[in-house]
């Protein structure tokens, strides 16, 4: 399969964005763009699987290579293993449920669903790219089309919150910018040729000094994005102030991309450095997990609920990465799957209620289940996954997490575990607290009863993320397996090292 | 013999020809035509274009004098094509000019300086040209009659450049008397970097940084900008400030390319100082063309140091992005210049609610702006990342960091102006602008050039191949 039609068919859906007109003609073509897209996504899921089964065992499949800018050796090179197939797949099903609970955006149609195609664009380009330059260039490319998308359809201090999420992104971009940099210029192989592509800097040692300097801005770079402590708080006045299908993007993809880049780039690349950087990078992850997880008690409105929340969830993503075990790293991917299905159910879900009670805090709602059962429903299922229900996406993941960190032989990174584990207990708090808040108890207003259920594409955005959260919590072996296999490429260079 | 010099010279024939026959025009006092005259020089320029890419032999003609090679000749390819958009932008304004002739060959008279000026193979050559590009740019900053501020402009101009033609010659003085030649050659290989020396090179380094206004030799930019014409303002901030880099490399790899010791360091704290200072001025502009004055200033300090890198890289590096930035540039200009002939006023405020009245002009300035900002998938991100990527290959990893951060302080002034245009309510009521057909000649020229130069891989090849012989 041609994994360049994952890029194509956001661009050429964009183009006929471009040329056509009328709000219901740019949602059905964003619909039928994003349903091509996740048909495709699927398809190559299922064409992995064939290629391994029938026993290929090159790293990344599928790959495609065209020259970019060749007296510089960048070149736009894509390939894919089970770690990209598993966020192309969340970001596939993650567009298509954006593109559906827009559907009543009246303001500027087209071009809320030109910039989201541009961003969706970037984040299939960035999970399939294997050269850093064309890594980078995806990157940037979904970063910047969300200033627009919260700044002209946001709500609240739309503006202010939209520069500083674009403001805080770009700077973790430029630092990676220099951290790849450092890296392909310390890439020189045996006959003094530097590259950009992943795989063959990843056969070469870089030296030692080198790592020291380029892992942290690297990993840094890549970490504001992916909400790492203390460079988060863009996350939660960015989401909030976003309009729901940005803040499923945000939450549901945008910050993987950051997750992915620290496994894929920073870890891959820079393995003694990663070692040597280990215990600093989980001890930001644990404060961030806690940090979150308390702080989303104190609030009142939904989304920032949600988005201090995610701060927490994204955590374990860094954790799990930081452990610098196949499991824990294994359960990092699967978080970013798994967060990302259920962060976008739940900004979906809020969305909703949103439009109907135009409030977003929880202490003036109540009762809604009675009025609103199907949007109820699918809130508690989002906040179960949250908290880790066992049948829902979220308990694999963060089971998964904790296991692999515990494997570590050492004290400090099990007490960190522990502590980490200890936030569960917080998540349940809040989660448990705000469903009875907002769903459960009395009708607190009596015209909450004229409230209308979900529309059909509310419904059908909903049943999708839905499907996929407990598919992936009742199955999660063949989604779990593909991405440990392929943790292999990953680690490898990891064990090499003395002292593994 | 002479075959070779028709060939070597023949950019500069064809523009000298343009030039006599716009003053034999007005001689003879035809009725003046605005329109034969824009398709005149059109036709010009754009077959100047052409036989620029016909079959070169390089080497030097008057001695040392004039040097002429495929990479010079495609810098005077980038300087005509963004003189051709100036002319088209401009247009609308110039044909309403009493004096539309003269303003044409002075115009005209700069670029022809300009193109003696980077085909220099001496330092008397380099001064002849430099000073045949300022003058007449002077008395064009001035053309506004009308307005007080373009006479203002005209003189600050002229003194900032007499001063900074001093110094340089000064520095240029300093060199002669050490090496004993003018040519960049002797003086490539009899520099030997002694004090004396150093000096004339910081001399000749402050000339060209008031050229290209590098901090802290800037401050003749945002006020001359300011008052002289748009189509002015945005020669001076693209084509002017293109060849006064494009001499500057063979200046430093040529004939001080010994010195790398010392003008590494000078280039990479001229550099920093730009960024930061032009980007913390560019924040507080309430004028579109002052604001515009001091991103240039900042682009400029990306540009050096693009310099500093590994002469082929360096060069490829910054030929590709003078010729992006020429068209991110003027689109951008070409939209102040069609809001400030339309409602007569500069300030940022006309910027408000313009996409919900003009979506077109909206969108290519944003795309201008992103362009300038770096930001995919315009041209500039390519284009500024290769600069960086040039310094970071040399091992100035402090400068990259220190630029990479400070794209992100100019993100958010380019992502204000982009805010003004979509966000906000309109300040004023525009009715919706239309471009006359100049205006969109230029429109469209830039936005293909923004969007299409980063998916053309053959165009970095063709510059990186040429580079090797600045």
């Amino acid at each position: 399969m041609n994994l360049s039609f994952l890029i194509l068919i956001p661009f050429l859906t964009l183009l006929a964005l471009l040329a056509g007109n009328g709000a219901q003609f740019s949602r059905m073509i964003a619909a039928v763009g994003m349903t091509i897209q996740l048909g495709l996504s699927v398809f190559l899921a299922f064409a992995y699987c064939a290629e391994r089964t029938a026993g290929n065992t090159t790293t990344m499949l599928f790959q495609t290579e065209v020259s970019w800018f060749k007296p510089l050796g960048i070149n736009y090179h894509v390939g894919v293993d089970g770690i990209s197939i598993a966020m192309i797949l969340l970001t596939a099903i993650v567009m298509l449920a954006g593109v559906l609970i827009s559907w009543n955006i009246e303001k500027m149609t087209k071009e809320f669903f030109i910039l989201f195609m541009l961003l969706g664009a970037g984040a299939f380009g960035f999970f399939m790219s294997l050269d850093l330059f064309a890594l980078f260039f995806f990157f940037e490319l979904a970063v910047i089309p969300k200033y627009l998308l919260i700044a002209i359809w946001g709500s609240g201090r739309k503006e202010f919150f939209a520069m500083k999420l674009a403001l805080m992104l770009m700077a973790g971009s430029a630092l990676a910018l220099v951290g790849i940099f450092g890296i392909h210029f310390n890439s020189a192989a045996a006959d003094g040729t530097m590259s950009w592509n992943l795989i063959e800097i990843g056969k070469v040692h870089i030296p030692i000094a080198a790592q020291r300097l380029f892992f942290p801005l690297t990993f840094i770079g890549f970490g504001v994005i992916s909400a790492l402590f203390p460079f988060h708080t863009w996350a939660p006045d960015g989401h909030s102030s976003a309009p729901t299908a940005a803040s499923m993007f945000l939450a549901g993809i945008s910050m993987k991309l950051g997750g992915y880049g620290c496994l894929r780039v920073a870890i891959y690349l820079m393995p003694e450095a990663a070692k040597e950087y280990a215990p600093i990078i989980i001890t930001l992850a644990v404060i961030g997990i806690l940090y979150g997880a308390f702080a989303t008690v104190k609030q009142t409105d939904l989304k920032y609920m949600n988005a201090y929340s995610s701060v927490s969830h994204c955590g374990f993503v860094i954790l799990g990465i930081g452990m610098l075990t196949k499991t824990a790293a294994t359960g990092a991917v699967l978080q970013m799957v798994s967060h990302g299905l259920m962060t976008a159910l739940f900004f979906a879900v809020i969305g909703m209620v949103y439009d109907r009670s135009h409030t977003r805090i929880g202490a003036q709602m109540g009762g809604l289940l009675k009025v609103i059962p199907f949007i109820g429903t699918a809130f508690i299922i989002s906040g179960l996954c949250s908290l880790g229900l066992p049948g829902l996406s979220g308990f694999v993941a963060e089971m998964n997490v904790l296991t692999g960190a515990f494997e570590v032989n050492s004290m400090y990174p099990r007490i960190i575990t522990l502590l980490a584990a200890c936030s569960l207990v917080v998540t349940s708090v809040y989660i448990l607290r705000m469903t009875g808040l907002v769903m459960l108890g009395p009708l607190k207003k009596e015209e909450f009863r004229n409230f209308k259920d979900a529309r059909w594409t509310e419904r059908l955005a909903s049943y999708i993320l839905i499907v996929a959260i407990i598919g992936m919590g009742v199955l999660p072996f063949w989604l779990s397996g593909m991405i440990s296999d392929s943790m292999g490429g990953i680690f490898d260079n990891l064990h090499l090292l003395a002292g593994n | 013999m002479t075959e070779q010099y028709f060939s070597g010279l023949r950019i500069e024939l064809f523009l000298t020809m343009l030039i006599l026959a716009l003053l034999v025009g007005k001689v003879l006092a035809i009725k003046q035509n605005p329109i034969g005259t824009l398709t005149l020089i059109s036709v010009f320029l754009i077959s100047s274009i052409g036989i620029s890419f016909m079959q070169n032999e390089s080497g030097y003609l008057f001695g040392t004098m004039f040097r002429t090679n495929s990479t010079i000749l495609f810098e005077k390819a980038i300087l005509l094509a963004g003189t051709f958009i100036v002319f088209m932008l401009g247009f609308e304004w110039m044909k309403k000019q009493k004096h539309f002739l003269e303003f044409c060959m002075l115009l005209l008279s700069t670029l022809l300086g300009m193109c003696f000026m980077i085909s220099s193979g001496n330092f008397l050559m380099f001064f002849l040209g430099l000073e045949l590009a300022t003058i007449p740019l002077a008395a064009l900053a001035s053309f506004d009659l009308d307005e007080k501020k373009s006479s203002e402009a005209g003189m600050k101009l002229i003194l900032s450049s007499a001063f900074a033609s001093a110094i340089l010659l000064f520095g240029i003085s300093f060199i002669y008397g050490t090496t004993g030649s003018v040519s960049f050659d002797t003086i490539a290989s009899a520099i030997d970097g002694n004090n004396v020396q150093k000096f004339g090179f910081i001399c000749i380094l402050t000339g060209f940084a008031f050229k290209i206004s590098a901090v802290p030799f800037h401050f003749w930019t945002a006020d001359v900008y300011e008052g002289a014409p748009v189509a002015i303002t945005s020669y001076l901030s693209v084509v002017s400030k293109g060849a006064a880099i494009f001499v500057l490399m063979p200046v430093l790899y040529h004939a001080f390319g010994r010195m790398s010791s010392t003008y590494i360091p000078a280039l990479i704290l001229l550099s920093t100082v730009t960024i930061i200072t032009g980007n913390l001025f560019a924040l507080r502009q309430k004028s579109m063309k002052r604001f515009l004055a001091f991103s240039t200033v900042t682009q400029a300090g990306y540009l050096l140091l693009g310099i500093t890198g590994n002469n082929t890289e360096a060069g490829a590096s910054v030929v590709y992005f003078m010729l992006i930035y020429i068209f991110s540039n003027l689109g951008a200009f070409t939209v102040v210049s069609i809001l400030q002939n339309r409602t007569g006023r500069d300030d940022i405020g006309v910027y408000k609610g313009l996409y919900k009245t003009n979506p077109t002009l909206s969108m290519v300035l944003l795309l201008a702006l992103f362009s300038l900002a770096g930001i995919p998938p315009a041209a500039g991100f390519f284009g500024k990342l290769f600069l960086l990527s040039s310094a970071a290959g040399a091992g100035y990893y402090v400068a990259v960091i220190i630029a990479s951060v400070n794209m992100v302080v100019s993100l958010y002034y380019y992502l204000n102006i982009v805010k003004m245009m979509f966000v906000d309510e309109p300040e004023i009521t525009i009715e919706k602008l239309k471009p006359a057909v100049t205006e969109q000649i230029s429109l469209f020229i830039c936005c293909c050039g923004i969007l299409v130069i980063g998916f053309i891989p053959a165009i970095y090849e063709y510059i990186y191949n040429l580079s090797a012989a600045i």
